[in-house]
């Protein structure tokens, strides 16, 4: 693969269910030690490219290697090294919370002396102790995602799955989780993460893919993919006969094949700049060398939602909608 | 903090080791199901008095007896055949969860849940029989034929509930999730009517009742009855499998075995790919 420092690699991956085509060739190198966002509306073939690297799936097409292990090959190398925490919480209801890191850690041939130690080490760390003994059917969905996130830890992975792990949470259970997932990465775990929350992936993610229909369709960090299409200089003027002045001035700073719009009513000139190209000192200045006072001059930094709207010539899935059916059920019927 | 994986088991004793502690999950979630024991053990009681005591009083005995020394080896199959409805709601349960994922991507051998399961099905129908036939003393059913013949019975029954489970985890693996599980577990309800449990073939028509001389739980009743010297036994004209019942029932769990122990290990290895 050349890249002895990415924990995870696909290679032109494809992957069909029946009519549909959730992955179309996905390329992706995930550093090792960071946290890479995957994010993509419903639908765009995130989890299933989880699934494929958790060895859940198999793709029809290319190949994918996950902390140095191919994962159709070597998919037992490949599931000793890593950890899957999804969107739906796959711990046993009917269990304490104990019990399930018990049991997993078992499974991961721990031993019972050391699965039980571990067990009772991850609940103390992620704040669950008190909660260790009471069934799973009782904990809220926070703890039960927390506790989803400490059955993956159990053997401390190379490389984790974070399938969506924090849809349907509220915001303080989304920080516990987004606190964790800070702890584990200062570890040297690399995370993989999936979300649609664009906020989500701006706050955890050194890295980020856009992906949609099943490929990969930009990266970057944060910054530069809102760099990407850059930012916008609104300056509202004194008077509005100097509209035409401003506009011949703020065309010298504009981003390559932009003009700036003018909007008379509100004595608004607006030019899209190249991110960083320009600041606003920068601006004031130039206005003032030509004699056109602004009353109001502003940068304004694109979000990730517009970046995904530039990007995918659509805005991304609203976060929460609220009473609406469920978000994955919508996503697939839409495919 | 960091506890780095431990080396890969040998496959065999990673599969026993991840078997038995996949059945011992199952037991201790029945743990701390109380309710879920009550249903299991309150069955057979129920069963017994609205069979035994509600159409028993209206069923007569082919050559004479007491109809709840005749229906209790039906009641005994008619549980163990019922066992299939647990597994298949467990393993269902499991998938619709995600847990079934989880096991998945974690380093255990994937035929454990199967070969556990069945395991830990098979303590439970042990419980529910000894139950059972607790129930089935109070009302006046009793062994006859001393206590290998009866110890024989229940083995019997043991080794039909085995293949029944693995029916049911092949099932339960099939579906996505308990609701659809729940859906599917009444249709368990004809194959255990349409048999010789709660009266005597020869009255039924033709077409039924060569369905129900096939049934394997014809068979496993009437072996039943013979080992336990119970009354009610078929005379005449007999089906194959009536006439060597304990041959049938050993034949029939045989069969069951072959074809669902495959499927349901290869479904568990490949599921999802």
């Amino acid at each position: 693969m050349g890249t002895p420092d990415a924990a995870v690699v696909a290679e032109g991956v494809h992957k069909r269910f029946g009519a549909t085509t959730a992955l179309a060739g996905l390329d992706l190198t995930v550093p090792a030690g960071t946290v890479y966002g995957l994010l993509g509306p419903n639908g765009a073939g995130k989890s299933t490219a989880v699934r494929v690297f958790a060895t859940l799936t198999r793709p029809d097409e290319g190949r994918a290697v996950v902390a140095g292990h191919d994962v159709v090959r070597e998919a037992d190398a490949v599931r000793r090294r890593i950890g899957l925490a999804g969107q739906h919480a796959a711990v046993d209801e009917d269990l304490t919370g104990r019990e399930n890191l018990r049991i997993f850690g078992r499974l991961f041939h721990l031993g019972g002396p050391r699965a039980r130690r571990r067990a009772d080490e991850l609940l103390e760390r992620f704040g669950l102790a008190d909660a260790g003994d009471r069934l799973v059917r009782t904990y809220s969905g926070g703890m039960r995602r927390r506790l989803d996130l400490l059955s993956s830890l159990l053997v401390s992975p190379a490389v984790l799955f974070l399938d969506e792990p924090t849809t349907g949470l509220d915001p303080r259970s989304r920080n516990e989780i987004w606190d964790a997932v800070r702890d584990l990465v200062a570890d040297g775990t690399t995370v993989l993460l999936t979300t649609q929350y664009l906020d989500e992936a701006d706050q955890l993610a050194q890295h980020i893919a856009v992906i949609d229909t099943g490929r990969v369709i930009a990266t970057g960090s944060p910054d530069r993919l809102k760099a990407r299409i850059g930012g916008r200089i609104d300056v509202v003027l004194a008077d509005g006969a100097d509209l035409g002045e401003a506009a011949r001035v703020l065309s010298a700073i504009a981003a390559e094949g932009t003009r700036p719009d003018a909007d008379p009513e509100r004595r608004l000139v607006s030019v899209p700049v190249g991110a960083d190209s320009v600041t606003l000192p920068d601006v004031v200045r130039r206005l003032d060398q030509e004699g056109v006072p602004a009353v109001d001059v502003g940068l304004r930094r694109p979000t990730l939602d517009e970046v995904f709207l530039t990007l995918t010539g659509r805005p991304a899935e609203p976060a929460d909608p609220p009473g609406t059916a469920t978000p994955a059920l919508a996503g697939e019927v839409s495919r | 903090m960091s506890t780095p994986a431990p080396a890969p088991l040998p496959v065999l004793r990673a599969g026993l080791a991840d078997g038995l502690t996949v059945a011992g999950r199952n037991l201790l979630k029945l743990r701390h199901q109380p309710g879920q024991i009550v249903a299991t053990f309150a069955f057979p009681l129920v069963s017994v008095v609205l069979f035994g005591y509600v159409f028993g009083s209206a069923i007569p005995i082919p050559g004479g007896g007491n109809y709840r020394e005749y229906l209790m080896p039906g009641l005994f199959v008619m549980g163990t055949v019922f066992g299939l409805v647990g597994s298949l709601t467990v393993i269902a349960k499991d998938n619709g969860l995600g847990v079934m994922d989880r096991f998945r991507s974690m380093p255990m051998a994937r035929s454990a849940v199967p070969f556990g399961q069945t395991a830990s099905d098979l303590v439970v129908a042990a419980g529910s029989l000894a139950v059972m036939a607790g129930c089935g003393l109070l009302f006046g059913w009793r062994a006859h034929h001393g206590v290998g013949a009866t110890l024989g019975a229940f083995g019997l029954l043991l080794l039909l509930q085995y293949a029944v489970s693995w029916v049911g985890v092949f099932l339960g693996s099939l579906v996505r999730n308990e609701e659809t599980a729940a859906r599917i577990a009444p249709l368990v309800m004809p194959v255990t009517m349409i048999s010789n449990v709660f009266v005597p073939t020869e009255g039924m028509p033709t077409v039924l009742r060569v369905i129900a001389d096939w049934n394997p739980v014809s068979a496993a009743a009437v072996a039943c009855r013979e080992l336990f010297g119970n009354p009610g036994l078929p005379t005449g004209d007999l089906a194959w499998p009536i006439e060597h019942p304990v041959l049938a029932t050993v034949g029939w769990s045989a069969l069951l075995l072959v074809i669902f122990v495959p499927l349901a290990v290869r479904r568990f290895r490949t599921a999802g790919l």
